[in-house]
């Protein structure tokens, strides 16, 4: 999966949490997160709770399915039966992953309808990692480890998130994410072992994944105005800024092991914080491809509207065909 | 209005034989037989089970969470209910 910028505002969505409409049960809800509790379906929940998991939960399940598109590409190109085996199952997961995620988002009154309405008009965001082309089998693999490598650190914390619908789906997730990570990483090794040439490919996949991957941790945290909340009400665990370093800690030596380098020079390690040091972010590109300008941006939304309008015919045909079925049941008794 | 979304089932699995079937989630599908279908598609990709019970949601009825204390709180005071309750005598306290 692929969580991104979780906190990225949306259109719609009321800046300020709404008066508390019932003291009672709020005093209740705050006791329960506080006592790292989890919230149900059927709980009362303060509206403004509510709303931001909907976002979150749908933008999240968002990035799940069209995530399934720049690797798709790449099933009837891929270079072994092995490999495509493989890349065909992991693709599906990420259509698992979505449904999931849509089954979490609905038990919160909204419609899965209604969330795909969203994506397909535009209205909702989903990661900005997929308005990125893969123009390579390396792409598949960086993808692979770094992509779904970040993603992993961002959803740990998220397996114990407040909301119990949104945390048994990230259990789930986060055990099948790892393969995700692991055939990458296998499959970069596979083509570090081969030519000059495809040495190069991997390099050149990671010099173009790299910054986006570390931009999937969402802004620095004095620019993440929804962190706060969030906290609060137990959804989010760690922050941005914390999280992206112990990926980058992480990343690092599994690239020496690889064989690769990062495409930053300022990148390494400071005995003094026990972390590595990093250079300076490019955010107005972070914001240009979340808002979605860029050719990516309309290839997948394109692909995903063609993909449900296509299908509307199968989705109309089953739903009439069980209601001749139940027709016929209920003549014949 | 004509209902163009597929209904909602929930989905139970079995995850080996000698446990109980556990809640898992919920798919969309427009008959019973296409709930199973789609449910083992999205719930078992890799063998987390060895039979599933799908039913449509709307067809399950809850308890409601406000009833919570009329429901469950009279047993908060039974506590001669748990075996835990009787202090007996050391040697035979293992029973």
């Amino acid at each position: 999966m692929y969580t991104q910028a979780l906190d990225i505002p949306q259109q719609n969505v009321d800046k300020a949490p709404r008066a508390v409409e019932n003291p009672a049960y709020q005093a209740e809800f705050d006791a329960k997160i506080d006592a790292g509790g989890y919230i149900e379906a059927k709980d009362w929940m303060p509206e403004a709770y509510r709303k931001t998991l909907v976002r979150q939960i749908s933008q999240h399940a968002h990035s799940e399915i069209v995530g399934m598109l720049p690797e798709g590409n790449w099933i009837t190109r891929a270079p072994t039966l092995k490999r495509k085996a493989i890349l065909l199952a992991k693709v599906q997961d990420e259509g698992g992953h979505g449904l999931y995620l849509y089954a979490a988002a609905e038990t919160l009154g909204v419609s899965r309808d209604e969330l795909l309405d969203a994506l397909h008009t535009g209205k909702a965001k989903y990661s900005s990692i997929f308005n990125y082309p893969t123009l390579t089998w390396a792409d598949i693999g960086v993808i692979g480890w770094l992509v779904d490598g970040a993603a992993i650190m961002n959803q740990i914390p998220l397996c114990k998130c407040s909301y119990g619908p949104y945390a048994r789906a990230m259990v789930r997730i986060c055990k099948e994410e790892s393969f995700h990570q692991r055939q990458g990483y296998d499959l970069l090794l596979a083509m570090m072992k081969g030519t000059d040439e495809q040495r190069e490919m991997v390099q050149d996949a990671v010099n173009r994944w790299w910054w986006p991957s570390i931009m999937m941790f969402g802004p620095h945290d004095k620019d993440s105005p929804n962190s706060a909340q969030s906290s609060r009400w137990g959804i989010k665990r760690i922050s941005n800024d914390d999280l992206r370093q112990k990926f980058i800690d992480a990343t690092v030596e599994q690239a020496k092991v690889l064989g690769v380098t990062m495409p930053d020079p300022e990148l390494k390690w400071n005995a003094e914080r026990g972390h590595h040091d990093y250079g300076a972010i490019d955010w107005d590109e972070f914001w240009n491809v979340v808002n979605g300008h860029g050719q990516g941006n309309v290839d997948r939304l394109a692909a995903r509207v063609k993909a449900w309008e296509d299908g509307a015919w199968v989705r109309e045909a089953a739903l009439e065909h069980e209601r001749k079925r139940a027709a016929r049941e209920h003549r014949a008794a | 209005m004509e209902r163009k979304e597929w209904p909602l089932w929930e989905v139970f699995v079995r995850s080996r034989n000698g446990l109980d079937h556990k809640h898992c989630g919920s798919v969309h599908a427009p008959d019973a037989k296409l709930a199973l279908q789609v449910a083992r598609d999205v719930y078992t990709r890799r063998q987390e089970g060895v039979s599933i019970w799908v039913v449509q949601a709307d067809h399950i009825v809850a308890s409601d969470p406000d009833a919570k204390p009329e429901l469950f709180d009279p047993a908060e005071d039974k506590i001669y209910r748990h075996p835990t309750f009787y202090q007996l005598p050391d040697e035979v306290n293992h029973m």
